[in-house]
């Protein structure tokens, strides 16, 4: 399970039967400083994240267990929104710096 | 399962609700001397861990699903104890050494 930060939305109008009303999002994988880790991935939302907000991904068999139907092509799910990591502040991603972690309030 | 450090809560007010009431931690993976060994990632608690502390985590879907008892949890790494003390055996020989050694 990791951070990420999501950049977009994703819409599919034909899909698997099971993803209906399924939000898709696009989310791009961080570390708890902000930096980013690799390439952007969809997720299903079951928050209602919307672009900016930093949130908890869970990936695998568990991103699928996490929808109303568990037997789904899912292979990332954003479980929840987070508000703070630390006692830093709260990582808004226009706010919060890339790099330094004491640069977002002295938690290394 | 591995080992890890404690970094820093998460907090979150919106989310599934199977982590309703878990706390949620970052977790930095460590080697059997305390060093860091790789990418930090998400854990939830279940061993009343804090930051700081050194930790066995288990990174394992199904393996999770059946120690929280369930069978619907989104959790992939879940912290299962927290470690007192790693001891490392270095006189242990090789398997190399094990194989090469005559008559064996």
């Amino acid at each position: 399970m990791f951070l990420g930060r999501v950049i977009g939305t994703v819409v599919a109008t034909q899909k698997v039967p099971g993803l209906d009303g399924v939000r898709m999002m696009l989310v791009q994988p961080i570390t708890e400083a902000g930096v980013d880790l690799g390439g952007a991935v969809v997720a299903a939302d079951t928050t209602q994240a919307g672009p900016g907000d930093v949130v908890h991904l869970t990936s695998s068999r568990e991103a699928a267990v996490s929808l109303p139907e568990p037997f789904v092509p899912v292979d990332h799910a954003i479980i929840a929104i987070v508000d703070a990591v630390g006692d830093g502040l709260p990582p808004l991603a226009s706010s919060w710096p890339a790099g330094d972690p004491a640069a977002r309030g002295g938690v290394s | 399962m591995i080992l890890g450090r404690v970094l820093e809560p998460v907090v979150s007010t919106i989310k599934h609700e199977e982590l309703f009431a878990r706390s949620v931690f970052v977790v930095e993976p460590i080697d059997a001397d305390g060093t860091a060994a790789g990418a930090t990632f998400l854990a939830v608690d279940h061993a009343q861990a804090g930051p700081g502390d050194q930790v066995l985590v288990l990174r394992e879907g199904s393996g999770i699903r059946q120690v929280l008892g369930q069978p619907k949890s989104p959790i992939r790494c879940l912290i299962v104890g927290v470690v007192d003390a790693v001891h490392v055996s270095h006189d242990t020989p090789s398997q190399a050494a094990v194989a090469a050694k005559p008559g064996a």
